[in-house]
């Protein structure tokens, strides 16, 4: 049995311990907005946060994240800059299908918090191992600097 | 939400709908005119549907819930036609909830959503569907006052009459409204587009933007229903083989798989049936995967085994070289050409390679089979293809299938062939009462594609003295997707010699189109704009060429290869497809054409003095009935490094329903058009798919997407029918990036991707 701390609640999975968390998440405690995407940690659609950092749930072991605070999409609404990122998401209308934007989202807070104000190199590297097949990046790219800005305080 | 309770909400949700509209009249139907050729939506199955009942439905408390028929993957389609009808019956939008149709074309129309078709072929039925009710809420607000309905209007969630001020809300008339005659389709009272609140303003959220931002957005990926499991497939390597034999007990022996299921291969025609193989089914999808790796499978590869994509390429190269079946012919084009001087002379070969769509959400489907019958729930943008093939496959009624549309993560031509969910329900038939997810994984994705046709199309020209053609020769090899559906097939259909082959609509007296037969050795499916991305690669990269030749600007090169404005009917230019809309209604307009090249350039501010290493590229193309044009500015590094510095993109695609979702499409299919223009591959070695995965099959990064992508609409005419638009943006983007790289460079690029092209120059 290994315990996790699901969004600041304590779950339980009898899984072992090779499988990817990702699987743990999506098929048994049904928190499907962790996305599979390729299974490589290729496109970054499984994106989560593991003790904050942004992590491809899909090659990490549930084992590994035992007993560490795991946040996934279901959580960003309680959490500062998730909320405002989310809000800038919707304001600049970035989803197309979007599939790919709980990863994408999940990756720029990691992002917005180790760089509050990221340049336009560091939104690339930041954000690179994300894909997105119906071509959102350039407003994926704003929708990060409007919730740069929003976060500083400004109005914008 | 849990789509076993939105199923049990829809249930409800028809039944409950059925009460405020529940009137019985086949207005469209009706008003079809038994013509001996039918165009646009008529020509689809399930043609269109304008009933108010159908689509709409008003709750005691006001609010308005519409119905979706077309399946959402990333258009905008389930915010746009529901925002049309709210447009029309003066519905508030913040007092409208959407609800997504499950399969039904009989009741809905056509819900194929492919051939960026859904706003072309709805937005005028479902104008008259919110138009309808509209009249229907005033119609009941009169009689109750009392009064002239011609006293009345229907204002924003609000019947008023406005000689003595008195008001009524939507839900408190509901009741009364549903008992009014619907208007007859030549009753129906559309508002003037002055008084539009929503259509063409691009100011509304899209409806599931703040659910997917969160997570809570459900995609055919997320079905959870209790007790179900999960399985994937292990298929045959090459399209055609066969299982000899698996290691069943082995995958059994893997904790947490429960079963493996023989899934029989297809029979004929590939079609939308699955390739064969077996399903491994477990209690989660990574055991599902673990069992699979434990099957060891032994295949019988069949007739397909030896297909070799560099062996193919040379029968391509080798094919253009003699004359084809012709398509199009005015003049005499061989013979210009054979008599021209060598100066006079230009030819070349443009090569693009198989593609895969590569969704973001790999084919995705959930069954559920007990003596009901079976219901699917699914990604895909065919859901009456889906209800049809596990009907015929399962031996049902189709009354006794449900397909469920839950959101698409991405489509692009994959999910209208839903192979994939026939597989679900071959599985779920195997184990009744218990819900059954067939996953793809991405390797399953690309090894297992519908792929783009790998396409050589061979140019020729005879220039005069001006350095205009005389002479056009356009000869095409690639196979047919139509071998998807007659076995061995391999003469193109209308719809892929027209696009953007048989219809180029350039003022040139002489004009042969030719195609040189080639077969089809794995399946052939469309994707994004179709044969149009090899045809005006091809024919966009030798204009630049010729403007090159004639020592012309390209943009005024490409302005004079157009001729004037005029209307072409292109029948005339022996193109019998046309998108399969009205020649009449659907001419090409040479002089919209004109229009956005022209704001594409001064977009880029083209002709303005560029840093060393840039270049500007322009390519446009008529498809889908609309008119785009791109200009690509590229910076290329002295070892050849690419990097796309602005994208400028117009498109004419006649009324602007969304703009801002017009606008969204415009910039996605930059990118994507980009991604298979720089990176994407899909080749062939003994019947195999070599690539399976991100690392290999690549497509555009953040890092390498342009950070600057101006659209720029053009046209908007609101009295003209509506052009397609999810398609559009593609087709110019390839060449028009391969002719910024031949401005700033000197290197023509005649083959797809570019990939290391240009670092292999520089050495």
């Amino acid at each position: 049995m290994t315990t996790l701390k699901i969004n600041e609640q304590m779950r339980s999975t009898s899984a072992p311990d090779e499988m990817p968390l990702l699987w743990v998440l999506r098929d048994e405690l049904s928190l499907t907005g962790t996305k599979f995407g390729c299974g490589m940690a290729l496109c970054g659609a499984c994106t989560v946060h593991l003790n904050g950092q942004a992590i491809r749930s899909c090659l990490t072991p549930v084992g590994s994240a035992a007993e560490q605070p795991v946040h996934t999409i279901e959580h960003m609404q309680s959490d500062k800059v998730g909320r405002v990122v989310q809000q800038a998401w919707v304001d600049l209308n970035v989803a197309q299908c979007g599939y790919c934007q709980a990863g994408q989202i999940m990756s720029a807070v990691a992002l917005l918090k180790t760089s509050p104000k990221p340049s336009d190199r560091q939104i690339d590297d930041g954000m690179s191992g994300n894909l997105c097949r119906c071509g959102t990046y350039p407003r994926i790219r704003a929708a990060i600097q409007l919730a740069s800005r929003r976060l500083a305080g400004d109005k914008a | 939400m849990n789509p076993a309770d939105s199923s049990l909400v829809r249930r409800r949700f028809l039944q409950a709908s059925a009460a405020p509209f529940a009137l019985v009249m086949g207005l469209d139907a009706a008003a079809q005119d038994a013509g001996p050729k039918k165009y646009g939506a008529d020509s689809m199955s399930g043609g269109t549907v304008g009933r108010p009942e159908v689509f709409v439905s008003i709750a005691g408390d006001g609010t308005v819930t519409i119905v979706a028929h077309r399946a959402e993957m990333g258009t905008g389609v389930r915010t746009t036609l529901p925002m049309v009808v709210a447009d029309e019956m003066e519905a508030r939008w913040d007092r409208v909830q959407v609800v997504q149709a499950p399969a039904d074309e009989a009741r809905y129309g056509n819900q194929n959503v492919d051939g960026s078709r859904s706003v072309r072929h709805f937005f005028a039925p479902m104008r008259r569907v919110g138009a309808a009710a509209r009249q229907m809420l005033e119609a009941a607000a009169a009689a109750r006052w009392g009064v002239p309905v011609g006293e009345v209007r229907a204002a924003q969630h609000e019947v008023l009459h406005t000689p003595s001020g008195r008001r009524l809300g939507f839900g408190e008339l509901a009741v009364e409204a549903a008992k009014q005659p619907v208007p007859a389709r030549d009753q129906v009272q559309l508002k003037k587009p002055a008084d539009w609140r929503y259509i063409g303003k691009g100011k509304t959220t899209g409806i599931d933007q703040a659910a997917i931002t969160r997570g809570q957005a459900t995609f055919g990926m997320d079905a959870v229903l209790p007790g179900m499991v999960f399985a994937v497939v292990a298929r045959p390597p090459v399209v055609g083989g066969k299982l000899k034999q698996a290691d069943t007990a082995a995958a059994l022996k893997v904790p947490g798989v429960i079963k493996v299921v023989e899934i029989p291969g297809f029979q004929g025609a590939p079609v939308f049936q699955p390739l064969g193989g077996i399903a491994v089914v477990a209690r989660n999808t990574w055991a599902a995967m673990q069992g699979r790796a434990a099957l060891n499978p032994q295949w019988d590869d069949g007739p397909n085994a030896s297909y070799d994509s560099a062996a193919f390429r040379h029968e391509q190269a080798q094919a253009v070289k003699s004359p084809g079946t012709v398509y199009r012919n005015n003049g005499d084009a061989p013979r210009v050409i054979g008599e021209a001087p060598g100066e006079r002379r230009l030819s070349a070969d443009y090569f693009v390679p198989h593609l895969a769509h590569a969704t973001m959400e790999p084919p995705v489907a959930t069954a559920l089979v007990n003596d009901q019958g079976c219901e699917i729930w699914t990604s895909t943008q065919n859901p009456q293809a889906a209800l049809d093939g596990v009907a015929a496959t399962l031996k049902l009624k189709p009354a006794h299938v449900k397909v469920n549309v839950l959101l698409l993560g991405g489509g692009f031509g994959r999910k209208s062939k839903p192979d994939y969910v026939t597989e679900a329900a071959l599985v779920a038939n195997a184990m009744p009462g218990t819900p059954v997810k067939l996953v793809w994984t991405r390797d399953d994705d690309i090894h297992h594609g519908y792929y783009h046709a790998v396409s050589l199309d061979h140019l020729e020209a005879a220039v005069k003295p001006d350095g205009l053609p005389e002479a056009w020769l356009h000869r095409t090899a690639a196979p047919t997707i139509t071998s998807l559906f007659a076995p061995g097939a391999k003469a193109a259909a209308p719809f892929e010699t027209g696009m953007s082959a048989t219809n180029m609509p350039f003022a040139v007296p002489n004009v042969r189109v030719e195609r040189a037969e080639v077969s089809a050795h794995a399946r052939m499916g469309w994707f994004r704009s179709v044969a149009n991305i090899p045809h005006v690669f091809a024919t966009q990269s030798f204009i630049a060429e010729l403007a090159h030749r004639a020592k012309q600007d390209p943009l005024k090169y490409a302005l004079a290869m157009l001729g004037p404005d005029r209307k072409i009917d292109p029948t005339t230019l022996s193109d019998v497809f046309n998108y399969s809309e009205s020649p009449v209604d659907y001419p090409i307009d040479t002089g919209r054409m004109r229009a956005v090249i022209e704001a594409a350039a001064r977009g880029a501010r083209w002709g303005r003095k560029l840093p060393k290493g840039h270049g500007l590229g322009l390519a446009f193309a008529y498809s889908f009935v609309s008119y785009t044009a791109t200009v690509v500015e590229v910076a290329v590094g002295r070892k050849g490094e690419l990097t796309v510095v602005a994208v400028d993109m117009a498109l004419d695609c006649g009324p602007q329903v969304n703009p801002e979702r017009i606008r969204a499409q415009m910039e996605g299919g930059a990118v994507m058009g980009l991604s298979l223009a720089m990176s994407s591959e899909i080749t062939f070695e003994n019947g195999r798919v070599q690539q399976s995965n991100f690392h290999d099959y690549q497509v555009l990064r953040h890092a390498q997407s342009p950070r600057i992508i101006r659209t720029h609409l053009v046209g908007g005419d609101t009295r003209l029918p509506p052009g397609g638009v999810g398609e559009p943006p593609m087709p110019p983007v390839a060449p028009a990036l391969t002719n910024a790289i031949f401005a700033a460079t000197g290197k023509r690029i005649r083959s797809l991707p570019v990939r290391d092209q240009l670092s292999q120059a520089s050495t």
